[in-house]
């Protein structure tokens, strides 16, 4: 029995249910809230793309400003006083005496900004892709899933290999330093809309012949109008499990090229070119170098792949 | 079925004529080769006579059938870098890389169904568990990594196994073997472990998860209600009908081995032909490039081929046709 | 009287789940004796085929049997796992599904399907077993079984194949047999057939059978007795004529006012208005007090009462009513 007196025919204003509410009441959120493995990944990878994204103001040091560097820095130990300079570094310097925290954190950006861009550019283009073919059908489709069929013969690192090497070819050599990072992201890509292109293709058969397509079709919508305000939003669930996954992928892919040397130039050092630079420097015995822009990648990839898996398990129907 | 055939091995012809095309186009477009093979002081008439000599002033269709002819025979053109036959270049160190394919391949095949049956027989277990959780490490680590660890643990720390090269080779006929010497053995453990390692995993959770949806069917409960032993459940019913769709997926995993050896050959320096394609790249070596890239091809759509017409081979429903019911 | 060769006493299925305990079946008990048929009919969703998973020990978990007894042949087995209750399935215990196509392996040939069962349970060699094998064949109607022996199940109509299935629950001769729905997948012009197989087979070996079905044609050819189930617990249970033409519980009336009879000629079909409960919203008291057109307030409070040995309704005012005292 409530304590309050109303008067018994009042009505009692009932709130409706904000949207935030329904979410955190949802089986989804529950899964996530129960899953530590989630949760942890989730935080790992928000912390790295905050720092990443906030270099410049967290970075203690600006690893690319040439005025700041003192040689004499170099090959500094983490934690340890420098013998000359009585500077401290907490991961220690690299040979021309650079911070290898702030490069680490300069380094996180460039890997995750080539990430995310070339995952935005597969995305786009697959979905767009994948609408038409799934849409117009066609010879339409017939060519696009061709090409999908075929470009996916070949492993996507070799394809992403290619275009940079296609790229830099007709590139005047003055500006291939400036033009890697977007060739690069051009690049991966690229290599990456297939999964795209087939799942939205699929989705949107599916779509096309439900009552509501039909529906907007008679009341004279258009095509492109159908297919983005209806179709897309219902597409959304899979793409987003594909999308975390293509961006465990495509940082790794845009580590490996740029370690490879095909990726980001040293002038513009994403982690694998870190890790390309830190190798020279193992049997010399300047192990931090290389082992925390390892870690650092092996961290960030971890967590991106864990939150795909947990994702893909989260939403797929059949395991609920 | 004939038909089936006949339309893959069309397309796979049809695959590779684009793919020649491709790269025969990165020859006309990409760089100029006269101006990679005279030097500064080069007159007009030196730059005609080398283009009428390569065939350049020739239409476009013309030098594209040129070049696949040539191509066929195995004629890729002369380096640019090194000033040597293509073809004779790949030969040298192609055995470098298949010897490290190989033996990645299976350690890969062997390790990767055998752990992929355990973890989907025992899901429960605490071993499965852990090796899932160590597996999910082995998809997110990109090759490069593992093997610069495994160095860094093997050779720096430890100093057990070399970090980089073959180790002594014999020359055995044509070929170049690591197998025969000790440390052309022990050159090949780290490289092939980083190689295999990535596919070993994929394998493994593809062969998990195909047996744990086959151990879900209703004929492994009929077989269970039937009271057969797990042994046999598992090995006679569920393993049969896991490999199935398995060997498929695997067949094009395996290609990609050659290709993944790009990145494993530039770790540990290995002269094999990725560490090749690479430094071509860099050097905007275009012959070595193409050569490279259509040979791939050929084993790419190869393997698709093969693996295609084994699947239809092996599955007895897809056969139906021939083997009618009395 | 001969001893029951299956007895269940109270058994109880529970299943945990995020929303709270639900119980597919709840505090059942019945007994089927040599060579009878006991139907067991019932909705989708009513627990049928959760109880004879029970009995074979093939719940899929979290359902677990939480109470009651399971006794075959006199021996009790609900508390058997692993080992010790895998030798009773096939042996003692036999079961087919509902969906030939998926019960049978479709890369093994029947004939190996056969010969695995009987050399699993029967202490022959093999070539006896592959005797046994063809002999089952035969018995259950495949013409040409020695060389059927050797095909594959894609070979078969539905039919045949319901046939091979049967025996393969046949094969290791079991006291018991449950078929969970073994006509729902197949053909009205072959349902009568495979019906009139079981039947015939099990009265000739004096195996009791377990038929589970939703059908009531079915159950008025095949059964002896029937039981009825309603969400979870029996509604009613008796032989089979006394059952259809004079049910008890307003449940049954209800089943057969909604089945097509040729005697009710061009009448409409009653419909029970409603739909079955789902188990984690039972009503209180009795489960099918909210659609009964003849529910009293004590129906809303008290569940039904236990059905007497073998017969009776779980019904506190059973029909016919104007036998009832008032």
């Amino acid at each position: 029995m409530t304590d309050r007196q109303l008067p018994p025919d009042m009505p009692i204003a009932v709130k409706d249910p904000s949207r935030l509410s329904i979410a955190l009441q949802s089986d989804f959120f529950y899964t996530f809230k129960r899953s530590p493995v989630a949760i942890i990944s989730f935080a790992v990878v928000v912390i790295m793309v905050l720092a990443a994204i906030f270099a410049p103001l967290v970075a203690p040091y600006n690893p690319f400003d040439p005025a700041s560097l003192n040689l004499m820095n170099g090959f500094s130990r983490p934690m340890t006083p420098n013998a000359f300079t009585g500077d401290t570094f907490w991961l220690g310097t690299d040979d021309q005496g650079r911070d290898v925290f702030s490069t680490i954190l300069y380094g996180m950006r460039i890997s995750l900004f080539v990430g995310a861009a070339a995952v935005l550019f597969a995305m786009i283009l697959g979905i767009t892709l994948g609408l038409l073919a799934g849409y117009v059908g066609g010879w339409t489709e017939t060519i696009i899933m061709r090409i999908a069929d075929v470009q996916l013969t070949f492993p996507a690192i070799l394809v992403a290999m290619l275009i940079f090497g296609i790229a830099k070819g007709v590139t005047p050599v003055e500006h291939r330093d400036q033009m890697a990072i977007w060739v690069l992201i051009i690049a991966i890509g690229l290599s990456d809309w297939v999964q795209f292109a087939r799942v939205v293709r699929g989705a949107t058969l599916v779509e096309k012949n439900k009552e509501y397509v039909q529906a907007a079709r008679l009341i004279g919508r258009r095509s492109p109008a159908i297919m983005v305000r209806h179709i897309l939003p219902n597409v959304l669930s899979p793409v987003l499990v594909i999308a975390t996954i293509s961006l465990a992928l495509a940082i790794i892919a845009e580590a490996t090229l740029s370690f490879l040397g095909v990726g980001a130039p040293p002038t513009q050092p994403s982690l694998g070119t870190l890790i390309r630079i830190g190798q020279g420097f193992l049997f010399s015995g300047e192990w931090w170098i290389l082992l925390f822009p390892a870690v650092t990648l092996l961290a960030l990839a971890l967590s991106v792949n864990l939150l795909g898996d947990w994702l893909r398990d989260a939403l797929n129907p059949r395991l609920r | 079925m004939l038909a089936f055939i006949i339309q893959r091995i069309a397309q796979s012809a049809l695959v590779l004529l684009v793919v020649g095309l491709v790269a025969f186009s990165m020859f006309s477009f990409v760089g100029d080769p006269i101006d990679n093979m005279l030097g500064q002081e080069r007159t007009q008439a030196d730059i005609d006579r080398l283009r009428g000599q390569l065939g350049l002033d020739q239409p476009f269709p013309v030098q594209y059938v040129k070049f696949l002819g040539n191509a066929v025979q195995g004629n890729f053109g002369i380096s640019y870098r090194q000033g040597r036959p293509v073809a004779d270049i790949l030969l040298e160190r192609a055995p470098a890389t298949l010897e490290l394919a190989a033996v990645s391949g299976f350690l890969a095949i062997f390790m990767g169904i055998g752990l992929g049956v355990f973890t989907a027989i025992r899901r429960e277990g605490f071993a499965a568990n852990a090796i899932m959780s160590l597996s999910l490490i082995g998809v997110s680590l990109p090759t490069f990594l593992i093997g610069i660890l495994l160095i860094y643990l093997f050779s720096v720390e430890l100093g057990w196994l070399p970090s980089f090269g073959r180790g002594e080779t014999v020359r055995v006929g044509g070929w170049t073997t690591g197998f025969l010497t000790e440390s052309g053995l022990k050159a090949l453990i780290l490289p092939s472990i980083t190689l295999g390692l990535y596919q070993m995993t994929l394998i493994m959770r593809l062969v998990r998860s195909e047996m744990l949806e086959v151990l879900r069917q209703d004929y492994i409960r009929f077989a269970r209600a039937r009271g057969l032993r797990e042994r046999a459940v598992n090995f006679r019913h569920a393993l049969k009908n896991t490999l199935v769709p398995v060997i498929t997926v695997t067949g094009l995993q395996l290609g990609s081995i050659i290709a993944f050896a790009i990145i494993t050959e530039t770790v540990f320096q290995w002269p094999g032909v990725g560490l090749l394609f690479i430094n071509a790249i860099q050097f905007v070596d275009i012959p070595v490039m193409a050569a490279y890239l259509m040979l791939i091809s050929v084993m790419f759509v190869g393997i698709n081929l093969i693996v295609d017409l084994l699947y239809f081979s092996i599955d007895p429903r897809l056969r139906a046709d021939r083997t009618k019911a009395h | 009287m001969s001893e029951a060769i299956l007895s269940i006493r109270d058994l109880t299925v529970e299943i945990p789940t995020r929303h709270g305990i639900l119980r597919p079946v709840d505090g059942i008990s019945y007994d089927i004796g040599r060579g009878e048929v006991l139907g067991i009919v019932g909705e989708s969703g009513a627990g049928k085929s959760m109880a004879g998973n029970a009995v074979i020990g093939l719940l899929s978990p979290p359902a677990r049997i939480a109470k009651g007894e399971i006794h075959v042949g006199g021996t009790r087995i609900d508390h058997l796992k692993g080992d010790a209750m895998r030798r009773l399935r096939g042996k003692e215990i036999g079961m087919v599904f509902q969906d030939p196509l998926t019960s049978l392996n479709p890369l093994l040939r029947i004939g190996d399907q056969l010969t695995e069962t009987i050399l699993a349970h029967l202490d022959v060699s093999r070539s006896e077993a592959e005797k046994r094998a063809v002999a089952a064949l035969d018995e259950v109607g495949i013409p040409g079984a020695r060389e059927r022996i050797n095909s594959y199940p894609h070979e078969f109509s539905g039919g045949m194949r319901q046939r091979v299935v049967i025996a393969l629950a046949l094969c290791a001769e079991p006291s018991l047999i449950i078929a969970d729905e073994p006509t729902t997948a197949l053909d009205v012009s072959v349902q009568a057939q495979i019906i009139a197989l079981l039947k015939s087979l099990c009265r000739e070996r004096g195996t009791a059978v377990m038929l589970i079905t939703h059908d009531m044609g079915v159950i008025a050819e095949a059964a002896d007795r029937v039981a009825v189930m309603y969400a979870g617990k029996l509604a009613e249970l008796g032989p089979v004529r006394d059952v259809l033409t004079t049910p008890r519980h307003p449940y049954t009336d209800g089943l057969m006012g909604s089945t097509p009879l040729a005697s009710r000629g061009k009448a409409r079909l009653h419909q029970i208005p409603g739909a079955m409960p789902r188990l984690d919203a039972l009503p209180s008291g009795c489960a099918f007090h909210p659609r009964c057109p003849y529910a009293q307030d004590k129906c809303s409070v008290d569940p039904g009462p236990d059905l007497a040995d073998g017969n009776g309704a779980a019904c506190w005012f059973p029909l016919p009513h104007d036998a009832k005292v008032a």
